[in-house]
């Protein structure tokens, strides 16, 4: 079919659904795609922008009828990450598909379009003096690809992750079926959760346009105790002192950059007088030269790597956060590479940056070697995000359990293969 | 599906070559024993019982059903209240009692890895000497197994700030319904690929059985205090509970019960709760100490602001276990006051409270089916016990109109037809009132991923099943080389 064809299918298609008045023919709303519109150097051929599910649910309709394969995309802060699609024809741009739709605030939940930037809902929900209790380590991400990634930060050693928060989602199926799982409420064992299935699956099972969360109040108190010292491992040991206390803090940080030395910070939230003790517990305890302030240190919860580096997500069992920080800096040492490492000791999260410049070969050498240190205590080395000559040297994810199991569910969800075919793991 | 006769015998021969014939039932009178679960109104005879001793057995078991072509049913304890572990009459009962050693405790990574047989209490009894435990604490946690709790998601009382055991368990071995070992996640955070493990639990046995389990430990509270308010109304106690939520304060526990449930829990368990009560609230805080301290002093003027008439606070632990006793007791209570009782499980948003108890009311008067609430207060999470005499014409069926009702009430006010209980057997009928046919058929291809000869727990969650079928499409996406494992996309 010649492209404007498909173009006039796309917009004929779309054209009953559209409530808001808006020309279906609008050029902002189904478009031939422009020279940005790629996704990981993958050129797109059009780019749609719903305002609600069911316009999107329409788009993916005729999108299955005319065999297109489509990539979803909000604000793109994350879009560096996976592998490139196999195949792409069409990107879903949720941007318009924003808004908060529902703020229960005796209830403690939020119902938000995909779309909805996490700052922007932040800023709605303290005016109630609650939060979604959900970091943004890459600012101006939406709601949508903090939920499609599982992206989260420091804070989720309290709070947990997205899976933790999430309560309800709508889903358009790959067919163009609109689903929803889970509900508005916190409690509720009603049917399989699909939200968690959607949550860190890449948009490769549907096109997430809502979702439930559950929210927290906002401490009325907060206050950050850093303590340095030498070398990694020794902020991992100290970390664990920190778990084995009674201080329950909201987070608890390592920071290691390739520079040398390293730092553990700890978050702890709370009433007035609750923080202000247990800040002083906490700063007899990590002794040294630990010091409470009221703001965050330097490049608190952001990913040690910039735009165009390679980044990496290191996990382990608790215990084994000292060991895998010191194999860590030790297999960087011999590659010769500059690893930046900083992360959740809490919870057995790492994160690591290279420079975007390294090596290819080398890098390659690393990341084996960061794989078997992290194998060796019971966790995963995972390449979020490396520039094409790197991506295209490497294994992005390492092993994973269960991979034969997860390709039927992908089968069941997506048969042909044409939500962002490729771009998760085991080829997915 | 097989049925009884030659195959039944052909199958049972199977059974006992696999795991050994003393861990196979085929006795009438001894399958008997296991025909319902804790919701003794369905009841089922097995064809057959299995009780594998390991991970291994319950693999072979499962086989030797996938190659009979019949259905099975995993059950542990038998304790759920929706019929989740109702066996299916053609079936086989695989109960995972026998698999039941802590395999491991350690505090040092605050996780346990655990046999699905054992019971949820005893995994904290196992930290507890290391100053750790198993958060999720459903009110049988004394003889509940975790295996069950997994299958259920089961919650408690302390789910308002601790959440469900799915919040709570990092890594399981399941034996899929084809009958081969799997394993989702582990004891490191955050494992690559689709959350599986997510979808899993709470998947009512009808994606597979867990063998294996590693929890989450939390560390034992360094200060606990627990007070019980008493309120003349119910609106009164959900007054409090607004208030408290609304301070910013997130209690361990915030429970309620009304007046019919607190004289049958005194009747029962002599709690002592004040007279004249029409209304308790049992308000719970831990956490570091000064933390708790700060709060606690809030929650009592909260409660007294909104007209609690008595405030006790617990001075130890003894005084905590009695509040306790009351509430805990006050399922088997109501016994005492009525010869049956259906034990509803809704959840409502806490906001509508007010309106849903006073509904809950009139309901009851128009029936004359009394109710008596009590609920998870914190949470919005209802538990009516609809009392009723079914040796009186017509009241069970009046009882089960209330029962229902209430749950109408509650998808009706934007909430779910079950918080902790599973849709089991009991709400199956229930889903088309929460979800569309188009959500419970997405839901359903998660199952035909896991599940494509429907032989997992068959007849449970679902009002109908799926033919799942090949799947359709033009399977181009992945190449078959790939596919089969030999290459992996770079």
């Amino acid at each position: 079919m010649p492209t404007d064809a498909i173009l006039d299918r796309l917009r004929a298609a779309t054209r009953e659904t559209t409530t808001d008045g808006r020309d279906p023919g609008d050029s902002e709303w189904v478009r031939p795609a422009g020279e940005h519109d790629a996704i990981s150097g993958v050129p797109a051929r059009y780019v749609a922008t719903p305002r609600d599910t069911a316009a999107a649910a329409t788009l993916l309709q005729a999108a299955a009828a005319l065999d297109l394969a489509v990539t979803v995309r909000g604000a793109a802060t994350k879009q560096s990450w996976g592998s490139p699609p196999r195949r792409l024809d069409l990107i879903l741009d949720t941007t318009a598909l924003a808004g908060v739709v529902e703020h229960a605030a005796g209830d403690l939940i939020t119902v938000v379009r995909a779309g909805t930037r996490l700052d922007e809902l932040a800023a709605t929900l303290a005016g109630a003096r609650q939060q979604l209790a959900l970091d943004a380590p890459l600012p101006g991400g939406t709601v949508g690809g903090a939920v499609a990634t599982n992206a989260s930060g420091p804070r989720r050693m309290l709070y947990g992750t997205v899976r933790d928060l999430i309560i309800g989602v709508t889903l358009v199926r790959a067919d163009g079926v609109v689903a929803h799982a889970g509900g508005k409420v916190v409690k509720n064992v009603a049917g399989y959760d699909l939200a968690k299935l959607v949550t860190g699956a890449y948009g490769t099972l549907g096109l997430i346009t809502e979702c439930a969360f559950r929210l927290h109040p906002l401490p009325t108190s907060v206050a950050y105790v850093t303590r340095r010292t030498g070398d990694p491992a020794e902020a991992g040991r100290l970390a664990g002192t920190v778990r084995a206390a009674q201080l329950v803090p909201a987070a608890l940080e390592v920071d290691a950059p390739a520079g040398g030395g390293a730092a553990v910070t700890v978050l702890l939230e709370g009433t007035a007088a609750g923080v202000a003790a247990r800040v002083e517990a906490t700063c007899r305890l990590l002794g040294g030269d630990a010091t409470a302030a009221d703001e965050p240190p330097d490049g608190w919860g952001r990913y040690p790597w910039r735009d165009g580096d390679i980044g990496l997500k290191l996990t382990a069992a608790l215990s084994g956060v000292p060991r895998l920080l010191a194999d860590a800096r030790a297999a960087a040492d011999r590659a010769g590479l500059a690893l930046d490492l900083r992360g959740s000791a809490g919870v057995g999260v790492l994160y690591a940056g290279l420079p975007g410049t390294a090596d290819p070969e080398r890098v390659a050498g690393l990341v084996d070697a960061l794989r078997t240190a992290s194998a060796a205590v019971a966790g995963h080395a995972v390449v979020l995000t490396a520039p094409p000559p790197v991506r295209d040297r490497i294994d992005l994810w390492g092993p994973v359990g269960g991979l034969a199991l997860m390709r039927r569910v992908k089968e069941r969800f997506d048969p042909d293969a044409r939500l962002a075919p490729g771009r998760f793991v085991g080829g997915i | 599906m097989s049925t009884a006769g030659t195959d039944l015998d052909a199958l049972t021969a199977a059974l006992r070559a696999a795991i050994g014939a003393d861990r196979v039932i085929s006795d009438r009178q001894q399958l008997r024993t296991y025909e319902c679960d804790g919701l003794a109104q369905y009841k089922v005879v097995p064809a057959l019982v299995a009780l594998p001793a390991d991970a291994a057995q319950c693999a072979a078991v499962v086989r030797a059903c996938v190659a009979a072509d019949t259905p099975f049913v995993a059950r542990g304890s038998g304790t759920g209240l929706s019929g989740g572990a109702l066996p299916h009459a053609d079936g086989v009962l695989i109960v995972t009692s026998q698999m039941r050693e802590i395999l491991e405790v350690a505090p040092s990574d605050e996780r346990a890895v655990v046999q699905p047989g054992v019971i949820n209490l005893a995994v904290s009894r196992a930290a507890a000497p290391h100053g750790w435990y198993y958060a999720p604490d459903p009110s049988s946690q004394q003889i509940c197994s975790i295996g069950g709790n997994v299958a259920e998601n089961s919650g408690g009382a302390h789910c308002l700030k601790y959440g469900f055991t799915t919040n709570h368990v990092t890594g399981v071995e399941l034996v899929t319904p084809d009958g081969d070992r799997v394993r989702l996640g582990g004891r490191a955070p955050d494992a690559p690929g689709y959350d599986l493990l997510g979808a899993f639990v709470g998947s009512e046995g009808t994606l597979g059985i867990a063998t294996e389990v590693t929890v989450r430990l939390t560390r034992l509270p360094e200060s606990v205090r627990t007070l019980l308010a008493a309120f003349e109304s119910t609106d009164q106690a959900g007054a409090a509970t607004s208030a408290i939520i609304a301070a910013g304060v997130v209690p361990a526990a915030v429970e309620m019960m009304d007046a019919l449930a607190i004289s049958a829990a005194e009747e029962a368990v002599h709690c002592g709760y004040p007279a004249g009560a029409g209304a308790v609230l049992i308000v719970e805080l831990d956490g570091p100490e000064p933390e708790v301290a700060a709060q606690f002093d809030q929650v009592v003027r909260l409660c007294r602001d909104n007209r609690a008439f008595e405030i006790r606070i617990a001075a130890d632990d003894a005084e905590r276990a009695l509040f306790w006793k009351g509430r805990k007791s006050a399922f088997a209570a109501v016994g005492r006051i009525s010869p049956d009782y259906i034990v509803q499980d809704g959840v409502i948003p806490r906001t509508a409270l007010p309106e849903v108890l006073r509904r809950i009311g009139e309901l009851s008067a128009e029936r004359g089916i009394r109710v008596a609430n009590v609920f998870h207060a914190g949470d919005g999470n209802l538990h009516p016990l609809v009392l009723f005499d079914a040796a009186v014409d017509g009241q069970t069926e009046r009882a089960e109109e209330v029962s229902g009702a209430i749950l109408d009430l509650c998808v009706s006010h934007g909430g779910s037809i079950t918080g902790e209980h599973g849709v089991g057997m009991d709400k199956a009928k229930y889903m088309p009132r929460m979800f569309t046919d188009d959500d419970l058929d997405t839901m359903q291809l998660l199952r035909c991923a896991f599940d494509p000869a429907g032989l997992a727990n068959p007849g449970k969650v679902f009002p109908t099943p799926r033919l799942c079928g090949e799947v359709p499409g033009r399977r181009k996406g992945v190449h078959p080389a790939q596919e089969a494992g030999l290459a992996e996309v770079f």
